[in-house]
């Protein structure tokens, strides 16, 4: 035996540990995959072995194999066990292990539950603090709701090592599990003042986490920080703070005012640039809650300018990228005081760093006005020219749009510039942003009718040069503009010039290497075009031109029609014997061009994206309701199949079906490639390419690329920059007319007061170059006007929007909040023969509601038969006890009072009193406040975690008598119900087998509890004693009639 | 909150991950090949912010990272942490922290390699300093503390059944050729039949 002990140990030595996994890998570079399966198979021996040191190592080994990318999961059950070891070099690579493998749906995790609360509760603070932190990373909703309490036990440690993580953990424990943010909210809230600066930190990063999400409730500590702000110098402390200030104000505006000083004073005092723009950012959140009537506050802007134009000017990359950022931020309110660093920002364009680009791109986006639009644009077009890799370009390129189309076209003064500049982009080669340039096309088309006519010549000689867009022919490619041109010029073809002549253009024998949605498109316009051209030589008798354009699309339509698309195909087939019976009607001379017209009459109205979600309901329509009855036969048939026949033969029939349909197809695809190969106007493929065949659609057609090293000048087309420049000469020139009136009126009111008008020129002087109609998007009548479509339903931080001010009844000086929570509880005599004696301690928050300082709190309690008040020795049985702090307003503080408790078997309601002084600046009053504490049953039971053996066992022994309780009107998930339970009567989960669950708890003098709760809604409780088991259902059923 | 600490080197090889929120390993995987190819394309004098990767993360997210000899260390941030904190965060305790402080005592020249083969030590570091997505300490006095007294604790353990154990790992970092690590003693009495009973 000893022999064997001795051999396993040696045996250990030579096992492999990390260091040694860590060198293999390294030496076997080029089978590292191989190497590794062995490890991983000499693992599985040593975790089948009893030693738990090797154990460990297997699983510290498994741990940076989970690094490389390897699923561990398998070993699981293995890192349970070695967190259970009772070492903690063993437990701390246990732990290391689940915290990077475990998730919610590891199943082992149930088992964890009492090994980590055994852990928490070590006397080892480091034990615990290893259990803490790998909790939380991997807590799940059980384990949250199992633990809550013991956690919230943890805040008061008296280790400062150990509170710092218990209250940063709970942020976790609420995230799963939001009933348990109220109880606990008043301890991490009295953590904010905690002598230890690390707790405080945890603190203040807990909350401010949760104050993120749901500012408006914690809008009533906002005093509290203010006191940290001012009194703290731990940077990081002060960044949380002053962030979660930024977040604060806008809430609060009353709140921005105060904090402008302090913050001010910060910003000139701190050395550090973390801090220094961190109070930068808050001020500008300060700034823009505040309305934009305060004067007074402009000193305060253009600090934060002034500050912010050092950081962007820094050499360094980060402090310049941060600059931009918060510059953005202020750009929404002041866009003047930003406007003026223009040069900066525009410099920061050339600067190397893609990020800063991105950042100083954004800012342009704010900053364009009227006046400086085109200008921007000029630039930044410039910049799309100089910009290598296509992903910035394409970024410009989305920008410019971006900066042109916001607040519908706002800034735009001359449509027929940014047509041109549209135009222009569609030079660049490699876009990815096709669509977004035709989308934008077709936009302005159809929106500003003042536009039409221009835009229609120029799409015109788009579809004209074809030929230079189509070298791109992949999706989202620039040939998606193509899809505009020709929607435009079809459309609104009455503003053709030549209709016959972009009908040709239309109908080239190329357009057929364009993607099939553009093709079809091509096919309809090509029909309203010429629906056009026979309007135009409508009453003209034999009408040479009508004829023509008849022959043209008769003979160039066939090419579509052989289209493998089939939207293509079934357009093309359809208008083609549209025009053949024309044609025919045309030979009889009878007037058709009326009756062609007609197909295409009728305005597009251009529809709003969430037009259809807005359209309202009608009343006593249900949209969930059964139009007919809902077929019941099916459904049942499908579950429960009668016979064998009855569920194969649909099979057999199916399967017969698809082989049909395969030999049908590949007989047609047979057919297809010898009419192929027949065709002379079909390219062969390479036999090497052959799978492509069976792709539908056209892009096995291989696309000549025009390699052009030229930029490409489209012929005809107008250069957005002599728009520029018309667009200053007309600004010249009716700034010069302007002036002439004005002196006009001068003259004429010689003598009067003189106006400034060579100053520059202001946003309204500077009138559009043509009344532009914007047509707004069409909505629904009735349409709601909410725009709440785009919150995240499933967002779980809306759980925790909890008003934590709400909860207890408002009295006008003071809350008091009756926590009856027991702390501690200390049998004092534990011996049968005598009297159970029981201590029981209760912490009461007191919190100041009002404006006045209270003082002198004494604390008083009428003790009954079965509890008392401990009073100090000497003291009488009815003297009240000293509350040992003062409450400054708006303070809470926390007291705890000794009870000692004989029977626990009732609830019972101890009624007291507290005395206070209100001292105000002018008077100081005594006042009184009547309370009751509630000692529910519920509050001496303690969670114990229990076996389901052990509990099959105590239900078995027959001591305990039961009862039982039906809770009506419940509806929530059964889990829900559970947690309930647990959570609030200190109930822990043994077994849930499907629709029922079985719950144990002891009370702090040793009773058994079991609960057996059923989906039904019914819960038959089992106790040692009867009186306290009837209590406890009472609490249950109230806790329920709650909800 | 921070969603996840990633260590690579200049090759994108993981030195250490660390993810607050569960991602899938094939998963875990893609994201640092993700961001190593963000950060790696990055000169050395540009700023050390990147917005996002788009598998981690999303529009609220931000990399934040530090280029350190041949590692990368790349926090994933939301906008609640403040950026240049956190750089800080990196720089003053997990740079000089982890290869000066602790490395520094056993290691005469601190480089990658330390870090490759002390993966689980940088971890129980960490630990001190981040827990479940929240920055737990800055002042590097408490961390250096705290994880000593861990890993003296780890000693007074191992006690007598780790010395041997001890032993063995120097010999093995004498860097001896494969041979020795070959060695089964289960298996002598099979190799060596010459070594008769007695």
């Amino acid at each position: 035996m000893a022999l064997k002990i001795v051999k396993g140990s040696i045996d250990r030595m030579f096992d492999k540990n990390l260091q040694d996994l860590v060198r293999g890998i390294r030496n076997h570079k080029e089978d590292e995959a191989k190497y590794i399966s062995t490890c991983i198979d000499e693992i599985k021996q040593e975790l089948k072995q009893d030693n738990i040191a090797v154990k460990a190592n297997a699983v510290c080994k498994l741990t940076y194999l989970q690094m490389l990318g390897y699923d561990v999961s398998w070993a699981a059950f293995n890192i349970v066990e070695v967190m259970s070891s009772s070492k903690f070099t063993y437990k701390r690579i246990g732990y290391l292990a689940a915290s990077q493998c475990f998730h919610e749906g590891t199943d082992v995790i149930m088992l964890t539950t009492n090994q980590i609360r055994k852990d928490l509760s070590s006397p080892n603070q480091y034990d615990t603090g290893v259990a803490l932190t790998g909790l939380s990373c991997f807590v799940t909703p059980d384990l949250a709701r199992d633990l809550a309490n013991d956690i919230m036990t943890l805040m008061s440690h008296t280790k400062p090592y150990i509170r710092k993580k218990a209250v940063l953990i709970m942020y976790k424990v609420f995230l799963k599990y939001p009933e348990s943010l109220r109880p606990a909210f008043p301890r991490l809230k009295e953590k904010l003042e905690d002598p230890d600066p690390g707790v405080q930190s945890a603190a203040v990063n807990v909350i401010c986490e949760l104050a993120r999400r749901n500012p408006k409730n914690y809008l009533s500590l906002a005093p509290l920080f203010f006191k940290l702000m001012t009194s703290s110098t731990n940077n990081w402390v002060l960044i949380k703070i002053i962030k979660l200030f930024g977040a604060l104000t806008p809430l609060e505006p009353r709140l921005g005012k105060k904090l402008i000083e302090p913050l001010t004073n910060l910003i000139h005092s701190t050395s550090a640039m973390s801090l220094l723009y961190e109070c930068v950012n808050t001020v500008i959140a300060v700034l823009i809650s505040l309305s934009s009537g305060m004067p007074n506050h402009s000193a305060s802007i253009q600090l934060c300018v002034q500050k912010l134009r050092i950081l962007i000017e820094d050499s360094d990359q980060n402090l310049k990228y941060l600059g931009l950022l918060a510059m953005s931020k202020i750009l929404k309110t002041h866009p003047k005081s930003v406007q003026s660093h223009k040069d900066l920002i525009l410099q920061c364009l050339d600067d190397k760093d893609e990020s800063i680009r991105l950042r100083a791109l954004d800012l342009l986006y704010g900053m364009v006005s009227k006046k400086n639009l085109m200008e921007i644009v000029k630039k930044l077009m410039l910049h799309v020219d100089k910009a290598e890799g296509t992903t910035y370009r394409d970024e410009l390129l989305t920008k410019i749009i971006d900066i042109c189309s916001q607040s519908n076209f706002q800034y735009i003064t001359n449509f027929e510039w940014y047509i041109s500049i549209l135009v222009e982009l569609t030079r660049l080669e490699g876009t990815r942003h096709g669509h977004l340039i035709a989308s934008q096309m077709l936009d302005v088309a159809i929106r500003v009718k003042a536009i039409r006519g221009f835009a229609v010549a120029q799409m015109a000689t788009l579809l004209d040069n074809a030929h230079l867009l189509t070298g791109n022919t992949q999706r989202n490619g620039i040939c998606e503009v193509l899809y505009a041109a020709a929607w435009i010029c079809g459309e609104f073809s009455e503003h053709l010039e030549d209709p016959m002549q972009t009908l040709e253009a239309m109908l080239r024998p190329k357009v057929a290497t364009l993607p099939g949605h553009i093709q079809a498109v091509y096919v309809q316009n090509a029909a309203k075009l010429f629906a056009t051209v026979l309007r135009k030589h409508d009453g003209e008798t034999e009408s040479q031109a009508a004829q023509e354009t008849s022959q043209l699309l008769i003979d160039r339509l066939p090419l579509f029609v052989q289209s493998a698309n089939l939207e293509v195909q079934e357009r093309a087939s359809c208008i083609l014997q549209l025009v053949k019976y024309i044609q025919k009607l045309q030979q009889k001379n009878v007037e058709v061009a009326e009756e062609v017209t007609a197909l295409f009459a009728g305005e597009l109205n251009p529809v709003a994206p969430k037009a259809q979600k807005k359209v309202p309901i009608p009343e006593g329509l249900d949209l969930d309701a059964w139009i007919n009855e809902p077929p019941s036969g099916s459904e049942s048939e499908d579950e429960k199949p009668k016979a064998v026949f009855a569920k194969e033969e649909p099979k057999h029939s199916r399967s017969r079906h698809t082989e049909v349909d395969e030999k049908e197809l590949a007989r047609r695809r047979e057919v297809r490639k010898q009419e192929q190969a027949s065709n002379p106007f079909y390219i062969k493929a390479s036999p090497s390419s052959q799978k492509v065949y069976d792709a539908p659609g056209v892009e096995h057609i291989p696309v000549v690329q025009i390699d052009l090293s030229v930029p490409l000048k489209v012929p005809g087309m107008p250069m957005s920059d002599q728009y520029l420049k018309l667009e200053e000469e007309r600004r010249q020139k009716e700034k010069a007319e302007r002036k002439k009136k004005e002196k006009k009126k001068k003259r004429e009111k010689r003598g009067k007061e003189r106006k400034a008008d060579s100053g520059p020129e202001s946003e309204e002087d500077i009138t559009p170059a043509h009344q532009v109609d914007i047509v707004t998007e069409e909505m629904p009548e009735n349409a709601l006007p909410s725009d709440d479509d785009d919150k995240d339903p499933n967002d779980p931080h809306k759980a925790l929007d909890i008003d934590l001010d709400k909860y207890v009844p408002h009295c006008r000086h003071l809350q008091f909040i009756h926590v009856l929570h027991i702390v501690m509880c200390r049998n004092e005599f534990f011996s049968k023969t005598e009297i159970y004696d029981f201590k029981v301690v209760v912490s009461v928050i007191f919190e100041n509601k009002s404006d006045s300082f209270l003082k002198a709190m004494e604390f008083n309690v009428l003790d009954s038969l079965n509890s008392k008040l401990q009073r100090p020795e000497g003291a009488g049985a009815h003297d009240s006890l000293t509350v040992p702090f003062q409450l400054p307003p708006g303070v809470s503080n926390e007291a705890r009072f000794v009870f000692s408790v004989q029977s626990i078997v009732m609830p019972q309601k101890l009624k007291g009193t507290l005395t206070f002084i209100v001292k105000s600046d002018e008077s100081s009053t005594h006042e009184k406040l009547d309370f009751k504490l509630h000692f529910t049953c519920t509050s001496y039971l303690i969670t114990t975690p229990c076996y389901s053996d052990a509990y099959a066992k105590l239900l078995e022994s027959g001591d305990l008598k039961g009862s039982s309780l039906r809770l009506e009107g419940i509806n929530m998930p059964f889990h829900h119900l559970l947690a309930r339970i647990c959570f609030h009567h200190h109930f822990s989960v043994v077994e849930r087998i499907d629709s029922c669950a079985s719950m144990y708890s002891r009370s702090i003098q040793g009773h058994h509890v079991c609960l057996l709760v059923k989906t039904t809604v019914s819960i038959d409780a089992k106790c040692d004693e009867p009186s306290l088991l009837g209590n406890v259902l009472d609490e249950i059923k109230q806790t329920f009639s709650k909800c | 909150m921070i969603k996840a600490i990633l260590i690579f080197n200049n090759h994108g090889k993981p030195r250490l991950i660390r993810f607050y929120q569960y991602f899938a390993e094939d998963m875990q995987q893609q994201i640092i090949r993700e961001t190593f190819h963000l950060v790696s394309k990055r000169d050395d004098n540009v700023c050390n912010f990147l917005e996002g990767g788009s598998l981690i993360g999303g529009s609220d997210y931000k990399l934040i990272y530090r280029h350190y000899a041949t590692l990368y260390f790349v926090f994933c941030v939301d906008s609640s942490e403040s950026e240049l904190g956190i750089l800080d965060l990196i720089q003053v305790n997990l740079l000089q922290f982890v290869f000066v402080e602790t490395l520094d005592k056993c290691f005469e020249n601190v480089c990658e390699l330390d870090l490759i083969f002390h993966m689980d030590k940088v971890h129980y570091i960490l630990q001190e300093v981040v827990m479940g997505g929240m920055v737990l300490e800055t002042n590097m006095n408490e961390i250096v503390a705290q994880v000593e007294l861990q890993n003296r604790m780890e000693k007074s353990e191992g006690g007598l059944s780790a010395a041997p154990a001890r032993a063995v790992s120097a010999v093995k970092n004498m860097n001896l050729p494969e041979i020795p690590r070959n060695i089964n003693i289960g298996d002598i009495n099979i190799k060596v039949p010459s070594l008769s009973p007695f």
